[in-house]
């Protein structure tokens, strides 16, 4: 007989394994139930938080990007000073771009959005001339139109204010608690699976000691409770995964219709299903398989 | 087989279960452990299948060195040495058949030796003709013999006995005890930790007498020598 370690695992131990654990599953039904109940409530309410983030993400990212300050122009100013504005603007640091609009293109743009009766206006055009200005990061518009402001060829500087100022802290605080919640529901759902397998390991854990005490080796002990806690995992995904699946490709269609025509739009259907379901099912998988890790290793190092 | 020189075992909590034990049991003996309750006789059992290790002292038990064993070698030992207990430690949702084998699915045995082994241990023990049934529909004596099939169903060097006949009534302990004497006559090692005095001064063999953690006594043929 050998003295040294045993390792090398045949196929039929595998086999073997496999068996054990689906054995072990059904044997400890209301056990399983429990924990695949307790991935299941995470995992969905993990994966709605998720979807709902993101898309709130990417909406607030379509308005950010859409925020432009508006730069009216004196009415008597000549052409020198509107260049000398337009220059005046470009050098500020936090601007990336500047369009110049002619007051009878802005009344053209008009007349497009608000229909024909506008022509009216065609004959004295209440209008100003407008430089269109664009900052690198729309965090700095506000900064940005009040320097704008100041300039003497200036008569006003518009871009939404408290609007714009209102949603950028919106969603700075919205991604904040959003990653906390995350990060929060996974450590609570991690904690429950093993909490969870190691009551179903301690049921067992007469096995475990009868299994030490003939020789068994710990991998041979791990294997079966690290394949329980993977089902547990997997069977867990099933509903959240269709509930996010499913639920999305209703939730996105509905909500896409409204939002035609708006600069503003959720993320598609299969850019967002495919990574969240993903990620569920790796989530699913690594909190199965890590509950049940460190639940055995404490009836292990004995 | 089992060699200790030495040996001395302070528990974490400052008392000592073992000091300076010198002990030779060679392969083929059949020795009772005996003593008072609290002497060291369960320390001494748990040193030969590395349930404690010694914290003074050598533990050799067939060629392995308990105090410097790795944890990873720990099933290698296992193998060497079959144990039972007083409580039998069966599993109760499997059957005896499966309770046997159980023993040689875990150290990864072939599926054909394993039937045929375990049904050669279950007509040792008698139980053949009750392989299906389930422990709770045994008696105490049968489960004790189920275990006892289950620690030598692998041919292990040494049996290990931790008062084995404790919760047995007394014609019962004589069945017991007949089968540990029929598996000795096969070359199996027996240590067997014991407090019942009809036994061992009836089925005479070496006797080691433990008290406060000293060899006392030490004796071919001994006797149990306390009142019972």
């Amino acid at each position: 007989m050998n003295s040294g370690v045993i390792t090398a695992m045949k196929p039929r131990t595998f086999r073997r394994h496999f068996r054990e654990s689906f054995k072990n599953l059904r044997r400890n039904g209301w056990m399983t139930f429990a924990a695949v109940s307790a991935v299941t409530v995470t995992l969905l309410l993990t994966g709605i938080f998720l979807v709902i983030m993101l898309n709130l993400n990417k909406i607030g990212t379509d308005i950010e990007n859409d925020v432009e300050i508006r730069v009216h122009v004196k009415l008597d100013a000549a052409e020198a000073d509107k260049e000398q504005l337009r220059t005046q603007i470009e050098n500020l640091p936090e601007v990336e771009d500047v369009e110049y609009s002619s007051k009878e293109q802005e009344l053209q743009n008009l007349i497009k959005d608000m229909g024909s009766d506008y022509t009216l206006f065609e004959q004295s055009n209440p209008l100003y001339d407008v430089f269109v200005v664009k900052t690198v990061r729309p965090q700095e518009t506000p900064g940005a139109a009040r320097k704008i402001e100041q300039f003497s060829q200036t008569e006003k500087a518009v871009y939404g204010e408290e609007k714009v100022e209102n949603l950028f802290s919106f969603m700075k605080t919205a991604r904040n608690v959003g990653v906390v919640l995350v990060a929060g529901l996974l450590f609570t759902a991690m904690f429950l699976i093993s909490n969870t397998i190691k009551i179903t390991i301690f049921a067992r854990r007469k096995e475990i000691e009868i299994m030490k005490l003939v020789g068994a080796t710990n991998w041979f002990i791990r294997w079966p409770f690290l394949l329980e806690g993977l089902w547990i995992g997997l069977l867990g995904s099933i509903i959240p995964i269709t509930a996010v699946a499913v639920g999305y490709y209703y939730a996105e269609q509905a909500i896409s219709a409204k939002l035609t025509g708006h600069f503003v739009e959720f993320i598609g259907y299969i850019p967002l299903v495919v990574p969240v379901t993903a990620l569920m099912l790796v989530i699913a998988v690594f909190i199965g398989i890590w509950g049940s890790f460190i639940s055995v290793r404490r009836f292990l190092n004995v | 087989m089992i060699d200790m020189q030495g040996v001395t075992k302070k528990y974490p909590n400052g008392v000592t279960a073992l000091s300076g034990v010198d002990v030779t049991i060679k392969q083929g003996e059949f020795v009772y452990i005996v003593g008072p309750s609290g002497a060291g006789k369960s320390t001494f059992i748990k040193l030969i299948y590395r349930e404690e290790k010694p914290t003074g002292g050598t533990v050799i038990v067939g060629g392995m060195n308990i105090a410097t064993l790795k944890q990873r070698s720990i099933p290698a030992l296992r193998r060497k040495v079959g144990v039972v207990f007083q409580d039998f430690k069966l599993l109760p949702l499997l059957n005896v058949y499966e309770n046997v084998a159980f023993a040689l699915e875990v150290i990864e045995e072939e599926p054909a030796v394993i039937r045929k082994q375990v049904m050669e241990v279950l007509d040792l023990v008698g139980l053949k003709h009750k392989a299906r049934m389930l422990p709770t529909e045994l008696s105490g004596g049968e489960q004790q013999r189920i275990a006892i099939a289950r620690s030598i169903v692998n041919d292990p060097k040494v049996v290990i006995a931790d008062e084995p006949t404790g919760n047995l009534d007394p014609d019962t302990s004589w069945d017991i005890m007949r089968l540990f004497e029929t598996i000795n006559e096969r070359g199996t090692t027996i240590v067997m930790a014991t407090h019942n005095k009809d036994i061992v001064n009836t089925i005479r063999r070496r006797v080691i007498a433990i008290e406060n953690g000293r060899i006392v006594r030490d004796e071919q043929r001994g006797d149990y020598g306390y009142e019972a």
